[in-house]
């Protein structure tokens, strides 16, 4: 089971190398539905093997701890390669429903996105994780700039240099703490946060980059201004994927390393709770439908992180439920979005209406979706929510579990506003109309699919929450993980 | 003190730079600033002890004087993944991403008044 976790990052490595030589699309497709599949049937075997809070370890060729590149899986690390390996696999079902995957480049740089992507949850070093970090991000340099319009070309460059400043800054942080701590395997940085004022300073600015590559308010400018810009499957996995390691590497890194000190935890509520609101408001004035969705991700992660500033294994639980939820779901609004602009050639609200008499189904999958973004039962989104505001008010954080409810409101404007723009309403007047394309058979699906996850999750919530609390328990207690890890 | 000295030339220059609006500058911003975190990383293992390190036989004060390598190889690693990523950003400038579209439609000064429109025209254009 241990020689899973390297196998996990190598296979899709190894096989994006065989997908770019490969000359035949058919390969290179099969390989990118294939490869995301068995990282998910092995997400879910170490799902199972670390549920009753076990952690599985692997030291890469043998080499004693500490010396060698270590991967460790602990229930929170096994529970986001399920989501995210998951995902992966229903992107490029869409892609290759869609059409994006004709791209010979497309396929490949998502492998290597994904297998950074899951190396980043698995690694047990800050180091590694850094490597990690760049082998996704570099692929999404490509992927974002990938068609070469000039709107690209804007958005790829406010995207590129922003994320190399904060790998930049992740990296003064790691020199900052090898200096003051002397090592940084996670295993051996239990606690050290809390005992001295140095290596709390380095993990701030370790904190600093990882707020920036999850979109806090206020680092988060980048996000609104780059990811409603390319392919809306490239957005989708963008979402799913990359603003999500910045937010588990928070988790992590800040549990573990201030493990046993909560004098942070209100400089955190405070930036979270700026976030939600800010990215509500910032949502309700964008004009596209990719660009609403895109800015109320700032809002999201605000909720997720929030629940690392309640802290303990309540508050981490809801953190971990909520982002379990909100990824699921926000990829499928983009799923959705891409729907829409492949039907109506433009993402513009003001230019679009009664697509729902046209295409009910999309309607069905964008408004499941969105209804469990904002919060109303019986979608997870319901569950995810009182879970976290049940945290906050238990743990005493009275004003961010007021201002959580009243930004669901602002949610619900924001959705209400895609909703009333895009799907209801009559025909779009606008003299350039084009004929009404038929998109390619399926292509609702994929979003239809989470959106029911969603509910599935939402109807049956034990099962995930019991999961999140266990996982919780790993995060709020990390011996078992430390002495996993340091050996 | 000169490592200090050295980073902190660097990170100011580097951040100059960064904030030019051409992407060659910008580029070569990126360039110091990577150049500033290897020096923070290779000092973090002290920079007064320069010995190889080689491992068996060693005495005391030769562990003592041992450069650490760990620093060493984290340094080496970033330089590779700077390299690389300097290298996509030329890239980049060579495919037309050197002006900013927001800065070059108004040299009045306006500020963008409105980006989907310019992207509302790129878009009747098509992606080439």
């Amino acid at each position: 089971m241990n020689a899973l976790l390297p196998l996990v990052v190598a296979g899709p490595l190894l096989s994006a190398m065989v997908a770019l030589t490969a000359g035949s699309p058919r390969l290179r497709r099969a390989l990118g539905l294939v490869v995301p599949a068995a990282v998910l049937v092995a997400a879910v075997a170490l799902v199972t093997a670390t549920s009753d809070g076990d952690v599985l370890v692997a030291q890469v060729a043998g080499w004693p701890a500490g010396v060698s590149i270590s991967f460790a899986a602990d229930l929170l690390g096994a529970l986001m390669l399920a989501l995210t390996s998951l995902l992966v696999l229903v992107c490029m079902a869409y892609a290759a429903i869609s059409g994006d995957d004709r791209d010979p480049y497309y396929v490949p740089l998502a492998l290597v996105l994904s297998a950074g992507t899951f190396g980043a949850f698995l690694t047990a070093d800050l180091f590694n994780l850094f490597v990690l970090i760049e082998i996704a991000l570099i692929p999404s340099y490509v992927l974002m700039t990938r068609t070469g319009s000039r709107e690209e070309l804007g958005a790829g460059r406010i995207y590129l240099t922003v994320n190399l400043t904060a790998s930049t800054v992740f990296l003064f942080g790691v020199g900052l703490l090898y200096g003051t701590a002397g090592t940084v395997n996670l295993g051996q940085l239990v606690g050290a946060g809390a005992e001295s004022g140095g290596v709390a300073l380095a993990t701030g600015v370790l904190l600093v980059a990882l707020a920036i590559k999850a979109a806090l308010v206020p680092v988060h400018g980048w996000l609104p201004r780059s990811y409603p810009y390319p392919s809306p499957v490239v957005t989708a996995l963008f979402s799913g994927l990359l603003t999500k390691i910045g937010v588990y590497a928070i988790f992590r890194v800040y549990t573990v390393i201030f493990s046993g000190e909560s004098r942070w935890d209100v400089v955190v509520v405070v930036v979270t709770i700026a976030s939600m609101v800010v990215g509500v408001l910032g949502a309700l004035g964008e004009t596209t439908v990719r660009a609403v969705l895109a800015f109320h991700m700032v809002s999201q992660v605000g909720y997720i992180v929030l629940g690392v500033g309640i802290g303990g294994v309540v508050g981490l639980s809801a953190g971990i439920f909520y982002l379990l939820h909100h990824t699921v779901v926000k990829t499928s609004l983009f799923l959705s979005a891409g729907v829409v602009e492949r039907v109506e050639g433009t993402g513009r609200i003001d230019r679009l209406g009664g697509l729902a008499r046209r295409q009910p189904l999309l309607g069905v999958a964008f408004m499941g979706a969105a209804l469990s973004l904002v919060g109303i039962p019986p979608f997870s989104g319901f569950v995810a929510k009182y879970v976290l505001i049940r945290a906050g008010v238990v743990d005493g954080q009275h004003v961010a579990a007021a201002v959580a409810l009243v930004v669901s409101l602002f949610t619900l404007l924001s959705m209400l506003k895609v909703w009333n723009g895009v799907f209801w309403g009559g025909e779009p007047t606008r003299d350039d109309r084009l004929a009404p394309l038929i998109p390619p058979r399926g292509m609702v699906v994929p979003g239809l699919v989470l959106a029911a996850l969603s509910l599935l999750v939402g109807v049956s919530p034990e099962w995930l929450l019991w999961l999140s609390d266990r996982a919780a328990a790993g995060l709020a207690d990390p011996s078992t993980y430390a002495t996993a890890v340091a050996g | 003190m000169s490592v200090a000295v050295a980073v902190a030339v660097l990170v100011a220059g580097g951040v100059y730079l960064v904030l030019q609006l051409g992407l060659v500058r910008v580029a070569f911003g990126f360039v110091l600033l990577g150049h500033a975190a290897n020096l923070v990383l290779l000092a973090s293992g002290g920079v007064g002890r320069r010995t190889a390190p080689l491992v068996g036989g060693a005495t005391d004060e030769e562990i003592a004087t041992t450069a650490d390598p760990l620093p060493q190889a984290f340094a080496l690693t970033a330089i590779v993944i700077t390299f690389g990523i300097t290298v996509y950003l030329l890239a980049l400038v060579a495919a037309g991403a050197d002006d900013d579209p927001s800065a070059e439609k108004s040299p009045a000064g306006e500020p963008d008044p409105a980006r989907s429109e310019a992207s509302a025209a790129d878009e009747t254009e098509g992606p080439s």
